[in-house]
C-alpha cells in the first residue's frame, strides 16, 4: 500500500472505506463500517434516515474526518483533509438539492465551477470547448439557457455534467432523483449506467428507492444505525430482503384497511389563486372538492404551486382570489374556524412550519388546545400540570422518543418531531385533514405510523387532502389522484384506475 | 451535522430514558445565561480600565470609586435605585416585543410622550384630589407611551415597515413634538432659560418610599417587571406570544391572530416606557421639559439585552446599570474623568454583550451530555 500517491490519471478507479468509525460526542454515527466500490461499477448505498449514509460519504469527500478508519482511492490509502483534496483525486459529489446559480446560463455555471477561472473569460473559446465536451457526453443541455428556465430534470443533468466537465471520474450521488419525475429519473440514471458500462465512470448512489437499485445498480451496501447491515450483488437480492436488512427487527405499525364510502363534500376550493414570494401567480384558479371519508392526493413535481396552495389552507399565505369553504361555511384559516370544523394540518418540514424549536415538547403538543380547559384556567391562566399530563400521555401513545416532556422539541429527530405534530393534530376528532409531504425524510417506522394514522382518519370519515411529491405514497393512500402542474390541476383519476405513465406525463407537463 | 446531533439526542433518550440528567444537563442553560453576560460585563470593565489608564488614572481606583459610588453607602444605594426605576420600565419596552421576535429600540420616544401625556393630564385636572390626579397621570402616561409604540407595531404589521427603524425614528419625532409643545402651547411663561411646562403642583407629586429618598417609581417598576414575567410565562396571552415570536409560521398554522398579539404587546411595551416618563415627571422633575430626554430609554435597551429579554432578570441588571450611572458623578469629582465617560462604558458594555451572543451553546463544558 502506497500512501499519498494519486491514482492513475485516466480510467476508472474504485473507492474502499475500511473500518470507518465516526463519533459525534457520545454518539456513534458510524461503527466500523466497510464499503467497497469496485472500479467501473454502479454501487448503491441504502439505509434509513440517520443510518449513517451521508456521514460515510462526507468522510470520503473530506467534509468530516473519520474518528478511525482508512480510505483507499484506486487501491492506495489517501488522507483526504478537505473536499478540495477529494476533487483533486477525481471524486465528485452531486447533491439532492441543486447548487447551480439560477440567474446564470448553463455555460456560465460550468465555467464558474472550475478551480482555475481566468480573470477575463474568453467566451468564444470557452463555448467552443464546452460544445466539444458536450458532443462527447450522453446528455444534451442548452448551454446558453438560464438555469432558472430549465426543468428539474435538466438541472440534475447539468449537475452531473458539471462533475464530468471537472473531470471527476468517481461520482457520489446523494438521492439524485428525489426532485425528478419517474421518467426523468430513469433517463438520467440510464445514461449514467451506460457511462459506467462503457468504463468511463464509477458511481456510488445514496438512495432509498428499491426500484432504482434493482434497475441500475450492480452492487449494494446497506447500513442500519451506523453499522454495516448487509450488501452484495443486486442480482442476488430482492427488494423485500433489502428492506428487511434496512429496518432490522423493528415492528412497523400496521395500516388499517380502507373502509367506508365517501360522503358529503367537506372541503371545497373554488378558483383559489395565490402568489409566491416573488409575486408571480403560483396557484392558478384551482377548484377542488374533497368529500368526507376520502383521500384526495395531489401529485406533482415540487415547485408547481403545491406549497403555496397548502400555505393558503394553513393560513400562512393570503389567497389572492377565490373562495374556500369547509362544510359549506367560508373559511379564512382562523383559529375559531379550524376548531369548529375540527381541522388538522400536517405540513411539510414540521419543525419549520408547525413547531417552535425552543419551546418544549409538551408546549408544542398543546398549541391547538392551550387556551381552553384543562390547559387554561378561566381562559387565561396556564395550568402547567395539564400540559405535562397530556404530553406524557401522548408521548407514550405516539411513541415519541424524547428525554422528558420539557425537552426543547428542536432536540428531537425529524421522525419524532413529526410524531409530536401527529399527536397534536390527530389525537382528537378530525373532520378535515390537510397533509403535505408528511413523511419527507422520515424512517420506515415513522412513515408506517403516519400512513396508518392518515388512513385511520379517512376511515373515521375525515376529508383528507394529501399533497405529496412521492408518487408511491399517493398511489398507496389516496382514493382520487389529481396532478398539479404550473399551478393548475391538469389531470384527475380514481387512483385504482390511474395509469402511472399518464400521471408521470402530466407531472412533466405533456 | 444537525441530523446527527438530533439523532444523537434520540439515541441517548432511547438508551437511557430514565437516567437522571446531570447537574450541567439540568442547569447548564441557566449557568450560561448568568456566566456569559457576566463575562461580557467584566470584559467591558477591563477595556474601560484601559481607557481610563490612557487618561493617566489608576484603573483600580476607578473600580473602587465605581463600586463606592454605586453600592458603597446607603446614600449611593438610594441614588442607584432611583436611577434603576425608569430603567426597569424602559427595558420592558424592548424586552416585551422581543418575546414576539421584534426589536424595538424606541423606548425613549415612548418615555417622552408618556411624560407629556401625564403632564397634560395633571395640568388639566388641577384642583382635584391628588390621588385622582395621580391615577389619571398613570393612565395618561401608559396610554400615550403605549399608543406611540403601537404605532411602530402597526406600521410593521400592516405596512411592512421595519419596527427597529421606525421605533428609533419615532424617538426623534417624539422629541420634536415635546419641544414644539414645551416652547409653544404648553410653555410656562415663567420658564425663561429652560422652556418648560407649568409645574404639576407639589401635592400631586408621588413622593418617596417611607424611610428612604427612593421614589415610588421603583415600586411601579418592580410591579411592572413581575407582571410582565407572569404575563409571558403563565398566561394564555403570553403563551400565544411566545409561539408567534418563536415561529410565526407555526402560530399561523394553529390560527393564532398575530396582528392582535403584535399590537397588544407593543401597547404594553410602550405603556411601560410611558409609565417611566410619568414617574420622571411625578417624582423627579415636576414638569415636562427637555431634561426628560436623559437617555433612560436608550440605556433600557442595554438593560433588556443584558437581561436576555427576561422580565425578571431586568430588575438586577437595571440596578447594576443604575449603579454605573450613579457612580458617574463620583468619577468626575474624584478622578477628574469627563462627564461622558459613563456613556463610554455603556457603549463598551453594549458592544461586548452583543458580541457575546455568539457564545451561547458553544461553551464546551456547559453542554453536558447532549
Amino acid at each position: 500500500m502506497i500512501i499519498g500517491e494519486t491514482p492513475p490519471p485516466s480510467g476508472v478507479f474504485g473507492v474502499d472505506a475500511i473500518a470507518m468509525t465516526m463519533r459525534f460526542g457520545d454518539f456513534l454515527a458510524l461503527d466500523n463500517v466497510e464499503l467497497k466500490v469496485r472500479p467501473g461499477s454502479f454501487h448503491a448505498l441504502l439505509g434509513e434516515n440517520g443510518a449513517g449514509k451521508s456521514t460515510l460519504v462526507k468522510c470520503i469527500m473530506g467534509y468530516y474526518h473519520a474518528t478511525e478508519g482508512n480510505i483507499l482511492i484506486g487501491g492506495r490509502e489517501q488522507a483526504i483533509a478537505n473536499p478540495k483534496d477529494a476533487h483533486a483525486l477525481g471524486l465528485g459529489m452531486v447533491y439532492q438539492h441543486f447548487t447551480l446559480v439560477p440567474a446564470m446560463t448553463i455555460a456560465e455555471n460550468l465555467v464558474l465551477a472550475r478551480d482555475d477561472v481566468p480573470a477575463v473569460v474568453n467566451w468564444p473559446k470557452e463555448m467552443k470547448q464546452l460544445e466539444a465536451f458536450l458532443a462527447r457526453m450522453p446528455f444534451k443541455v442548452p448551454l446558453s439557457a438560464k438555469v432558472s428556465d430549465i426543468s428539474a430534470g435538466e438541472r440534475q443533468k447539468c449537475e452531473i455534467l458539471k462533475q464530468l466537465y471537472l473531470k471527476r471520474r468517481f461520482l457520489i450521488l446523494d438521492e439524485p432523483t428525489s426532485v425528478l419525475t419517474p421518467a426523468e429519473a430513469d433517463e438520467v440514471l440510464g445514461m449514467l449506467r451506460d457511462m459506467v458500462v462503457r468504463g468511463e465512470l464509477t458511481i456510488l448512489m445514496i438512495t432509498h428507492k428499491f426500484r432504482e437499485v434493482m434497475a441500475f445498480a450492480d452492487e449494494v451496501t446497506i447500513l442500519r444505525r451506523g453499522k454495516l447491515a448487509g450488501g452484495g450483488k443486486v442480482a442476488e437480492l430482492t427488494p423485500d430482503a433489502m428492506a428487511r436488512t434496512m429496518i432490522g427487527a423493528e415492528e412497523l405499525t400496521v395500516q388499517p384497511l380502507r373502509s367506508g364510502e365517501a360522503g358529503q363534500a367537506r372541503l371545497e376550493l373554488a378558483k383559489v389563486r395565490a402568489l409566491d414570494d416573488a409575486g408571480t401567480v403560483a396557484v392558478h384558479d384551482i377548484s377542488l372538492t374533497v368529500r368526507a371519508g376520502e383521500i384526495v392526493g395531489i401529485a406533482g413535481v415540487s415547485g408547481n404551486g403545491q406549497r403555496q396552495l397548502v400555505e393558503v389552507l394553513a393560513g400562512q399565505r393570503e389567497a389572492e382570489g377565490g373562495e374556500i369553504r369547509v362544510a359549506g361555511d367560508p373559511y379564512h384559516a382562523r383559529r375559531e374556524e379550524m376548531r369548529r370544523h375540527k381541522m388538522s394540518l400536517l405540513p411539510e418540514e414540521p419543525l419549520k412550519n408547525a413547531c417552535v424549536g425552543g419551546m418544549s415538547v409538551a408546549d408544542n403538543i398543546a398549541f391547538r388546545e392551550f387556551d381552553r380547559a384543562p390547559f387554561a384556567s378561566g381562559g387565561w391562566w396556564l395550568n402547567r400540570g395539564a400540559f405535562r399530563d397530556d404530553a406524557t400521555k401522548k408521548i407514550r401513545q405516539y411513541r415519541i422518543k424524547t428525554r422528558t416532556p420539557e425537552t426543547p422539541i428542536s432536540a428531537l429527530s425529524g421522525g419524532n418531531v413529526q410524531r409530536a405534530v401527529l399527536a397534536r393534530e390527530l389525537a382528537g376528532d378530525v373532520e378535515v385533514l390537510i397533509a403535505a409531504n408528511p413523511c419527507f425524510g422520515l424512517d420506515f417506522a415513522a412513515v408506517a405510523q403516519i400512513h396508518a394514522e392518515i388512513m385511520a382518519a379517512r376511515n373515521r370519515g375525515a376529508a383528507v387532502l394529501l399533497v405529496s411529491e412521492d408518487l408511491d405514497e399517493l398511489l398507496e393512500l389516496s382514493d382520487r389522484l389529481v396532478v398539479m402542474f404550473h399551478g393548475e390541476l391538469v389531470y384527475e383519476a380514481r387512483t385504482s384506475e390511474a395509469d402511472l405513465t399518464v400521471v408521470g406525463r402530466h407531472m412533466a407537463g405533456h | 451535522m444537525t441530523t446527527e446531533a438530533a439523532d444523537s439526542a434520540e439515541a441517548v433518550g432511547a438508551i437511557a430514558p430514565a437516567a437522571d440528567p446531570g447537574f450541567l444537563q439540568r442547569y447548564g442553560g441557566t449557568i450560561e445565561y448568568v456566566l456569559i453576560p457576566g463575562a461580557a460585563l467584566v470584559g467591558a470593565l477591563g477595556v474601560f480600565g484601559i481607557f481610563v489608564a490612557m487618561f493617566g488614572k489608576n484603573p483600580l481606583d476607578l473600580y473602587f470609586y465605581m463600586y463606592y459610588g454605586a453600592f458603597g453607602t446607603w446614600f449611593s444605594w438610594q441614588n442607584t435605585l432611583t436611577r434603576a426605576a425608569p430603567l426597569i420600565l424602559t427595558a420592558l419596552c424592548t424586552a416585551l416585543p422581543a418575546q414576539l421576535g421584534m426589536v424595538i429600540i424606541g423606548g425613549e420616544g415612548a418615555l417622552l410622550i408618556g411624560a407629556l401625556s401625564a403632564t397634560s393630564a395633571a395640568l388639566a385636572l388641577q384642583g382635584l384630589p391628588p390621588l385622582v390626579v395621580q391615577i389619571a397621570m398613570v393612565c395618561a402616561g401608559v396610554t400615550g407611551g403605549g399608543l406611540w409604540i403601537m404605532l411602530a407595531g402597526a406600521l410593521r404589521q400592516y405596512r411592512g415597515v421595519n419596527e427597529t427603524i421606525s421605533s428609533l425614528l419615532l424617538v426623534y419625532i417624539a422629541l420634536a413634538v415635546l419641544n414644539h409643545l414645551v416652547e409653544g402651547a404648553m410653555r410656562d411663561p415663567a420658564s425663561l432659560n429652560k422652556p418648560s411646562t407649568r409645574e404639576i403642583g407639589a401635592a400631586n407629586m408621588i413622593g418617596s418610599i417611607p424611610g428612604t429618598d427612593v421614589h415610588w417609581g421603583l415600586v411601579f417598576g418592580l410591579i411592572a417587571a413581575i407582571a410582565a414575567y407572569i404575563l409571558i410565562y403563565h398566561t394564555v396571552f403570553g403563551f400565544a406570544a411566545r409561539v408567534a415570536g418563536g415561529n410565526i409560521r407555526a402560530a399561523k398554522i394553529v390560527g393564532l391572530g398575530v396582528s392582535k398579539l403584535i399590537l397588544t404587546i407593543c401597547f404594553l411595551a410602550g405603556g411601560a416606557a410611558g409609565l417611566a416618563g410619568m414617574v420622571e415627571v411625578a417624582a423627579v422633575q415636576g414638569r415636562t421639559n427637555a431634561n426628560l430626554a436623559a437617555g433612560y430609554g436608550f440605556t433600557g435597551i442595554l438593560v433588556a439585552f443584558l437581561a436576555r429579554q427576561n422580565p425578571l432578570a431586568i430588575i438586577p441588571v437595571a440596578i447594576l446599570l443604575g449603579g454605573i450611572s450613579a457612580s458617574g458623578g463620583l468619577l468626575q469629582r474624584r478622578l477628574g474623568l469627563p462627564d461622558a465617560s459613563v456613556l463610554v462604558l455603556q457603549g463598551i458594555i453594549f458592544v461586548f454583550v452583543l458580541a457575546s451572543d455568539a457564545l451561547y451553546g458553544r461553551i464546551g463544558f456547559l453542554k453536558g451530555k447532549s
